[in-house]
């Protein structure tokens, strides 16, 4: 058995002193039955009384997901808007930094370390080029796509900037009516087509399936679309109507009323706090704090002072109450924490 | 023949190991200390059953395919099933884990079983996680667009990509189950090897304090190992101390199951040594 | 299928494994069959018996056999040998064919297809249970007995829709001339629109294509001409792919309609023919390039090789039918008489356990 409990008081581990709250007395009192097994098949009887219950009673949820088809028919303009980011390199996405982009100083850091920084970019994403561009190449039959296309591809650099900064001016204003965009005229060249068509596009459903574009018929990475919709606000509007935001402790709630991922309280918890709720860096501090909090549950045998809290706060003394009083009720009320008044 | 004593094969060995730390009686016995009565200790037993709840359910899920609970009622049901398994699951295994805290259940070598049990824990964190995301509907949308962040954070993100739904669902339905599942039959076994967490022992100044003295308690503990029929206290005269040790006990013996049994070597208390250490008083 | 092959079947086959297993060290191994008599009386040697009962225990002699060792020593052998191998061979990955692929490599191919999806004249419109309501379709085991009638229609495709008209309804909305066309399509009686169709189809005979568009001799095809010209554009352009697959759902695992709509043109096949994969070509056990494949199915693929199976329309019911009946066979071979007789009358026994019956049939001096 073990070399640390009943055996602390022989051979070679003589010498080393008891602690309360690392050894034990072995237990040489009474036995009684306790049939394993049975209690085994019973637990099971009853939880699976309860699921079926459960299920019966409240089912589960399953809201639709939000396709790109879905986001651009119910919110035209932030698609436009959202879309316009990526192609001009201003999204979120667009300077995430690794392990998507390479944008200078984007990754969170703990103090002077930034693990996705060591990590590097992994998943590369341009987001002009895939969310944007290719998608757009994929559409046939459209002349004067092609051609905006071709002016766009073929332009300088700088040319391109100011195209996209006089779009994304206007767009910020933009409207839908009747299918259409509307946006004022401006000095924006072919970036009015682009968007424009990438719109339509996107309403037919058409550019889900482009996003998704691999050189293989199957597909299982939905990497490029989650990012596009997440960059959108319509997303991140529905979440905030079921109460899904970070800062609405989100990530432990579900859709509906139905309980979530509650265990995951403590991690959410630190998302409501200063000054991780503010910190552009509250991802990496709140999961550095939740690593260390784990490693100190998985050690909690071994650190004094932690692991004494059981004995100081005394309610294993309302678990083993029989025990207890069968040693008689001055034992008890000598034990730890000392809190029962004695009855002498 | 040769009378060379043959050497230990590998066989031999392995089934040395596994009996000798596993009598049946040990991995299923039919009884257990009389301190065991409080329904803390069916929570583990719950959590277990819950998992095969959990487990059932999905492998239904699995039959049919991914997308199939979203187009059919059965399915639905099913997917139903599955998640109230597991909310069950983690609320039978926090009580668990609060209840073992509170009886500081890492004493006497017991750490490795509060590890292993805190390590399922996170273990199964991270299975349900993996799970919401291979939903399928808005909450996988939502949780893996908001989890990336934090993930990428860490620098995992690079490799493990909760946007990839398909490395996601592999995850999910094979490799975290798989791990949780080891780290529950290792939890369960050195549970069963190192038994249940006796309680705190009163300390020797609890004792002078309750007005028992080393010798009283002493004897009270040695008459608990003659025979109850010899001695014949009834259920309520109860000994005082029920777990001292009257004899020092030798650390290779594995574990008395049945003390009362147990060879009463106890009636030769003529040793100078204290016949047992009594825990010293912490601050 | 995928999920199927991670999870459930692998657990399945540990499990019986396991069973297996334990079954071997219940019963323990097998002791030999009797041995002969020897020529002259003799005492039996205690450690060979000559008449071994096979339901009881081994009283012979034992010797000694280190099972963990065997295993571990097999395990290193199989992982050196599997890394070797993959060192030197590699393994195969053609890439897989797509809507896009096939509509690029060989349109003309795509739009045959797609005309006869249009009017379901189709291998899978007219395919039977578990995808249409074809009367008389459905492969039959004898007479008219038919497993997958009797089951029903379960993944219902209507190719006409599925495959042409809703890919289509998605570009349209964005496509003026198409929308309209589409709704001509959709207001004719259906003899006129197998009249376009039939018409299409034998036009395509000569159709030769001019910057990636169809061009067909002149002719009565009413709409049906620009649709399937939109649609060999969409198919070009990658957005087929997506539109077969889309529903509203965001996430897919289900790629049937694509698949079935590939397996109908001639280009997946004329692919699968030059790597020697059709089910006359033995396609079943092979793989692509010089790879050995599925080779345990040959069994299963020779059936396909011999008459009546080779020409017959039910050849796939009736060599499922009779693999089932081999398969029942081989699982009950310890009660079939004669089968089981087998191994006693090809002596291979005695070759296994030579030492065995040496020393059981030894005459002594």
């Amino acid at each position: 058995m073990s070399a640390t409990s009943a055996s602390d008081t022989s051979g070679a581990h003589r010498a080393r002193r008891f602690k309360t709250d690392r050894d034990v007395v072995e237990w040489q009192g009474d036995y009684r039955r306790y049939d394993i097994a049975k209690e085994v098949l019973i637990s099971f009887l009853v939880v699976l009384v309860l699921v079926v219950a459960c299920a019966i009673v409240f089912s589960s949820p399953d809201d639709p997901p939000v396709t790109v088809k879905s986001w651009s028919n119910a919110a035209p303009v932030d698609f436009a808007q959202t879309a316009m980011a990526e192609l001009n390199g201003t999204s979120g996405v667009a300077t995430y930094g690794p392990p998507y982009t390479n944008t200078a100083g984007a990754s969170q850091k703990l103090g002077p370390i930034s693990l996705e920084h060591a990590v590097g970019v992994r998943i590369p994403i341009n987001t002009a080029q895939d969310f944007v561009l290719k998608p757009l190449a994929t559409l046939p039959n459209r002349p004067a796509l092609d051609a905006a296309l071709a002016e766009y591809q073929g332009a300088s650099a700088t040319q391109r900037t100011k195209w996209d900064a006089a779009y994304k001016r206007v767009v910020a204003n933009a409207t839908f009516s009747s299918g259409q965009l509307v946006v004022k005229g401006g000095p924006y060249g072919p970036v009015g087509v682009l968007i424009g068509n990438l719109e339509s596009m996107a309403r037919t459903g058409a550019l889900d399936g482009a996003l998704l574009a691999t050189p293989q018929l199957y597909a299982t990475n939905y990497t490029n679309p989650l990012l596009f919709i997440a960059d959108g606000m319509y997303l991140a509007d529905q979440a905030s109507l079921r109460h899904l935001q970070g800062s609405q402790w989100g990530m432990m709630n579900e859709t509906g009323n139905f309980p979530g991922q509650a265990w995951l309280w403590l991690y959410t918890m630190w998302y409501q706090v200063p000054p991780m709720n503010s910190s552009s860096n509250g991802d990496i501090e709140v999961w550095a704090i939740m690593m260390a909090l784990t490693l100190l549950l998985a050690l909690v045998p071994f650190i004094p002072g932690l692991r004494s809290i059981p004995r100081r706060i005394g309610i294993y003394r309302l678990i083993w109450r029989h025990h207890y009083r069968s040693l008689g009720p001055d034992v008890l009320s000598q034990m730890p924490p000392g809190r029962t008044p004695s009855r002498r | 023949m040769s009378a060379r004593p043959e050497p230990p094969s590998w066989t031999g060995r392995v089934r040395h190991a596994v009996f000798s730390a596993y009598p049946p009686e040990q991995l299923l016995p039919e009884r257990q200390p009389a301190y065991v009565s409080s329904w803390i200790y069916v929570f583990g037993v719950l959590t277990l059953a819950s998992l095969i709840a959990v487990v059932s359910s999905g492998i239904v899920l699995v039959i049919f395919g991914p997308a199939w609970w979203h187009v059919s009622s059965v399915g639905h049901f099913v997917n139903s099933l599955h998640l109230w398994s597991a909310e069950m699951f983690f609320f039978f295994m926090a009580v668990h884990l609060w209840g073992k805290f509170f009886m500081a259940a890492w004493r006497g070598g017991r750490a490795l079983t509060w590890m292993a049990g805190s390590i399922c824990f996170l273990a199964s964190i991270a299975t349900a996680f993996t799970g919401y995301l291979s939903q399928q509907n808005f909450d996988s949308e939502w949780i893996s667009t908001q989890a990336k962040d934090g993930i990428n954070a860490t620098g995992a993100g690079a490799f493990w990509n909760v946007l990839n739904f398909g490395q996601m669902l592999m995850w999910h339905i094979v490799l975290l189950p798989l791990i949780v599942a080891i780290l529950i039959g290792l939890h369960v076994l050195l549970v069963r090897r190192h038994g249940v967490v006796p309680p705190f022992a009163p300390t020797e100044a609890q004792l002078a304090k309750a007005g028992l003295s080393l010798t009283t308690t002493v004897t009270a503990a040695t008459s608990l190992l003659v025979p109850q029929e010899l001695t014949e206290p009834s259920p309520q005269e109860q000994p005082l101390l029920q777990e001292p040790l009257a004899q020092e006990p030798t650390s290779e013996e594995p574990p008395a199951q049945e003390p009362l049994a147990q060879e009463p070597t106890s009636e030769e208390p003529t040793s100078e040594e204290p016949l047992w250490t009594l825990p010293e008083d912490q601050s | 299928m995928l999920v199927w092959h991670v999870i459930l079947l692998p657990l399945a086959l540990i499990l019986l494994v396991m069973a297996h297993i334990l079954l071997v060290r219940r019963r323990g191994v097998c002791p030999p069959l009797p041995a002969k008599e020897p020529r002259s009386p003799v005492p039996e040697n205690p450690d060979y018996p000559r008449s071994p009962d096979p339901a009881a225990e081994w009283t012979g002699a034992k010797r000694r056999y280190d099972l963990i060792k065997e295993l571990v020593s097999a395990l290193g052998v199989v992982v050196l040998a599997a890394v070797v191998l993959s060192t030197l061979f590699s393994s195969p990955d053609e890439k897989s064919v797509t809507v896009a692929r096939w509509a690029n490599a060989n349109p003309t191919d795509f739009l045959t297809t797609a005309v006869a999806e249009l009017d379901k004249t189709s291998g899978v419109a007219t395919y039977g249970p578990p995808y249409t309501h074809t009367p008389g379709a459905g492969q039959t085991i004898v007479g008219s007995f038919s497993l997958a009638r009797l089951v029903g229609v379960h993944i219902p495709i209507d190719t006409a829709r599925d495959f042409v008209l809703a890919p289509l309804g998605i570009a349209a909305k964005s496509n003026p001339p198409l929308t309209t066309a589409l709704a001509s399509y959709g207001s004719a009686s259906p003899a006129q629109r197998s009249a376009w169709t039939s018409a299409y189809a034998k036009a395509l005979d000569g159709v030769s294509f001019s910057g990636g568009a169809p061009v067909v001799a002149p002719g009565n095809y009413g709409p049906v001409a620009p649709m399937m010209s939109d649609l060999l554009a969409q198919a070009q352009s990658g957005g087929l792919d997506g539109a077969l697959i889309a529903t509203s759902h965001f996430y897919q695992t289900d790629y049937t309609k694509p698949l079935l709509f590939l397996s109908d043109g001639a280009y997946l096949e004329g692919l699968a023919e030059k790597q020697n994969l059709l089910g006359s070509q033995w396609g079943m056990m092979n793989e692509t390039g010089n790879y050995p494949g599925q080779a345990w199915l040959w069994g299963y693929a020779f059936w396909y090789q011999i008459r009546p199976f080779k020409t017959s329309d039910n050849a796939d019911a009736q060599i499922w039918a009779i693999m089932g009946l081999l398969s029942l066979g081989l699982v009950l071979v310890p009660f079939l008489p004669g089968i089981r007789s087998l191994p006693r009358h090809l002596r291979v026994y005695r070759l296994i356990w030579r030492d065995y019956y040496r020393r059981a049939e030894a005459t002594r001096e």
